[in-house]
């Protein structure tokens, strides 16, 4: 076999061994690609159109965010920890917050918790609906995006109003979070929220039920629930392959244990592109459920603080822990040492699309470049996630 | 209607040589003012489907947006790839552009008699005819194909190169079901000139008399444009932009050019071939007796042109691509197979006509005909499903061998082919027991208390 390699500079190395007959060529997808959302790079070897072999190689947009941890203090760590995965600023502070709440044995008073939970759902469906818009404009059809940032947008201004960030919040503090709401914003909140679940029908008819979409998707991509457990896969795409786990009902925090009764878990068994995208549209719906609960249930609750005093230096007591919350795009986690100091000893970051990402190892090999495209945007990955 | 034999194309080549260099100027000027428009127009729509402005900023409405675009494209660098084969190269986007122009020599605008008069002499509003006019245009439609393929071929780069095979494929698969869907429009108008194919679509236009042909062609013709869902050469999700990747300023913009001028010379040959050409649409006709003479043709000419470029807009706003291989497949299994049926059964109804059998008697083996074929596809579908099940029952029967994650030391995933033992999953707490107090140190689930897990460390 003779392999020609087409290519620039890292692609030029001898990869793997190509599986078809003739002359195989190795393509490099990325960095710079308009499928990869960034800058993942993924070297392929075709054999024609059909990849052979396929190995992402991660790690163009490290920024050692875990060495930059031992360096900051906590209320600094929120900042940085809310960038790696930028489509869930909010759920990724809640990590780092939850983890020295818990170091410190400190009580949240009730009001913040049922606000954080609020707004990581808000969060979570800023998030979907990215990918929701995005998947099929990789997939060529140029009109969702649009529509759903429409959606995005509405949200948005209510994150805005709250937080005063559009995209890194920076709203939670360690016993807490760091305002009150503004006067009037809960009603608002409610109203954008029924708005955008009105609104959400068209998705489903733009995309869902296109039978050139459906054609690109169903059974594509397909990934089963061993696989998904040997590369800790999680989230929407570990639940699209029947691995009914979640963490919110699992191992409820923040208010999720009382919300037991509107939290859906959504699972699909089919594992494929198509079961991935209906998984986080059917999340979408949930969260929203969710948000108006937390409203609802925030409108009961009696006036009181959303924060609590902090001392002037914020040493997390020595020992170590390991916070994990269910973000939009799987599991995060942080695990905490600390020796008593004003900076974390060592603070691991464990993303969701890192893991969520080597599957495509696994994925890849068999389909076609079209078929690349499709299963890579619906493994619903961050790069900075990825990369950290 | 009576098959012609043998048509008259003598009111062609009669003109003087200063009045033919009018025409193909003008003709030019049509197609370049048409794509302009156009490509307004497509901006402006798609950005009203997806609740958008759209260009504001150039000329009055947005409306010199191209143009802009066009001068700009004019002054950005030339490259020119080093490792390319810089002849093939630099030919490439000239030979997708010519043809796109020529193909537009054939398509009349008018009537094919002295309606109209510039300068005193009196002529038909159409360049020139051929009795083969058709396959001119096939064949300059598929010229142009080349200079995608050469762009892609001598790019000597990875992306254009699968740009430009898929675009070879393409183009073989779907010329053919082109030229069958025109052979069903020959034999009902028994002429492959345009302006005899025009001319007897005088009672009825060929899209509602052959109108699976008409459909064909309308897929065909997207999918020979290159335009979404059918835009695989140069799928900028997967090949960043296909075949012209490479290519940049003047060559880049040829390359749009040629792309927007195919569109508009494959609707205006949908438009002649099935929507009647340049006769006015039926209430008009109905209603007004000089709709068909003078200038108007070329009013309906351009409308009807309008109205399938809508079309094209549409289905680029709506539509996610096809795949690949599934694109072949609808070329060859459903297309082609489809227009060799129908076109067998307008042979067999044209013959019958000829023979004298009334029009009721036909319809009624017409519609007996493709209810049978419907019929057959379904059974044929509902078998294949039926087969595909089977075999993936019999799939997932095949006995797996064990795999031991753990074999070599250390824990490593699955190769291909090889499961993993199931993972026990930490239960949901609603079914989680209590652990005896004895038991509490042996517990490694991560305990979700507020007290802070102290560790010395010797420190």
């Amino acid at each position: 076999m003779t392999e020609t390699t087409v290519g620039i500079g890292g692609a030029a190395g001898s990869f793997g061994a190509g599986t078809g007959q003739g002359t195989d060529m190795v393509l490099n997808i990325g960095p710079q690609h308009p499928s990869t959302h960034g800058v993942l790079r993924l070297r392929l070897v075709l054999d024609g159109e059909r990849i052979a072999a396929a190995e992402p190689i991660v790690g163009y947009m490290h920024r050692g965010a875990e060495k930059l941890f031992e360096a900051r203090d906590y209320r600094q760590i929120i900042m940085l920890a809310n960038r790696h995965d930028w489509l869930s600023a909010f759920s990724n502070e809640l990590g780092v917050v939850l983890a020295v709440e818990r170091m410190l044995g400190m009580e949240v008073p009730a009001r913040a918790v049922w606000l954080r939970t609020l707004l990581a759902e808000l969060n979570r469906v800023l998030n979907h609906l990215m990918f929701l818009g995005s998947y099929p404009l990789e997939l060529g059809g140029i009109t969702p995006i649009f529509y759903a940032f429409t959606e995005r947008e509405e949200l948005q201004r209510v994150m805005e109003e709250v937080s005063g960030g559009r995209m890194h919040y920076m709203f939670n503090r360690v016993g807490g979070l760091k305002d009150e709401l503004p006067a009037g914003w809960t009603g608002r909140a409610r109203t954008t929220v029924a708005r955008v679940r009105s609104q959400m029908g068209r998705l489903d008819d733009l995309v869902l039920g296109n039978e050139i979409f459906r054609g690109r998707t169903r059974g594509v991509g397909r990934l089963d629930a061993g696989t998904v457990h040997a590369y800790g896969v999680s989230g929407p795409v570990a639940r699209a392959s029947g691995v009914d786990f979640d963490l919110r009902r699992d191992e409820p925090y923040l208010a999720y244990g009382e919300l037991a009764d509107v939290l859906r878990v959504v699972t699909r068994t089919e594992g494929d592109c198509l079961a991935r995208f209906e998984c986080l549209l059917d999340q979408v719906h949930n969260s929203l459920d969710l948000a108006d609960a937390c409203l609802e249930r925030l409108a009961e609750l009696p006036p009181g603080p959303v924060n609590q005093r902090l001392p002037k230096v914020l040493k997390a007591p020595e020992g170590h822990t390991y916070a994990w919350t269910e973000n939009p795009l799987g599991l995060n986690g942080y695990y905490l040492v600390s020796r008593g100091e004003k900076t974390p000893w060592r603070l691991k970051l464990r993303s969701a699309s890192y893991n969520n990402v080597q599957a495509l190892v696994e994925l890849l090999p068999g389909t076609l470049v079209s078929d690349m495209v499709a299963i890579l945007g619906s493994l619903f990955f961050v790069v900075g996630d990825v990369d950290k | 209607m009576i098959v012609s034999a043998a048509e008259d194309l003598s009111v062609f080549g009669t003109d003087p040589w200063w009045l033919v260099c009018v025409k193909a100027v003008f003709v030019f000027a049509f197609l370049m003012v048409f794509v302009l428009v156009s490509i307004v127009m497509e901006r402006k729509v798609v950005a009203w489907m997806q609740r958008r402005v759209g260009p504001n900023r150039h000329g009055p409405w947005g409306l010199l947006q191209s143009l802009a675009d066009g001068v700009k494209l004019m002054l950005k660098e030339d490259l020119i790839v080093k490792g390319s084969d810089k002849v093939v190269f630099l030919l490439a986007p000239v030979v997708a552009a010519i043809p796109a122009f020529m193909a537009f020599a054939v398509i009349p605008f008018g009537p094919a008699d002295h309606q109209i008069s510039i300068f005193g002499e009196r002529t038909t509003m159409q360049l020139t005819d051929l009795p083969v006019g058709i396959l001119y245009i096939l064949a300059t439609a598929s010229v142009g194909i080349y200079g995608i393929v050469l762009a892609g071929w001598s790019s000597n780069s990875p992306y254009p190169l699968l740009g430009g095979l898929r675009s070879t494929a393409q183009m073989i698969s779907y010329e053919i079901a082109m030229g069958l869907s025109f052979a069903a429009v020959f034999i009902y108008s028994g002429s492959m000139s345009t302006s005899e194919i025009v001319n007897s679509q005088d009672e009825r236009w060929f899209a509602v008399l052959l109108p699976v042909s008409f459909i064909v062609y309308i897929i065909a013709m997207v999918g020979e444009t290159n335009r979404a869902p059918f835009d695989l050469p140069e799928a900028e999700g997967e090949l960043v932009g296909g075949f012209n990747t490479e290519y940049s300023s003047i060559k880049f913009a040829m390359f749009m050019l040629a792309e927007y001028v195919n569109m508009v010379t494959v609707s205006a040959v949908a438009t002649t071939l099935f929507l009647g050409g340049w006769r006015a649409p039926w209430p008009i006709s109905g209603v007004w007796e000089g709709a068909n003479h003078g200038w108007w043709p070329m009013l309906w000419f351009t409308l009807k042109l309008q109205l399938l470029i809508f079309l094209f807009i549409w289905l680029r706003g709506t539509l996610p691509r096809m795949r690949y291989d599934q694109f072949m497949k609808l070329g060859w299994k459903v297309l082609i197979p489809v227009s060799m049926v129908w076109l067998l059964l307008v042979a067999t109804v044209r013959a019958l006509r000829n023979d004298g059998y009334d029009f009721q008697e036909i319809t009624l083996y017409v519609a007996g005909g493709v209810f049978a074929v419907l019929l057959v596809s379904l059974l044929v579908d509902y078998l294949r499903e039926k087969g595909d099940k089977e075999e993936e029952a019999a799939r997932s029967l095949a006995p797996q061998e064990q795999f031991d994650p753990m074999a070599g030391g250390f824990p490593v995933p699955p190769l291909p082919g090889q499961t993993l033992p199931p993972v026990p999953r930490r239960k949901p707490r609603s079914e989680r027991q209590l652990v005896p107090a004895a038991a509490e140190s042996l517990n490694d689930t991560v305990s979700v208390d507020n007290t802070a897990v102290k560790e010395t460390d010797g420190a």
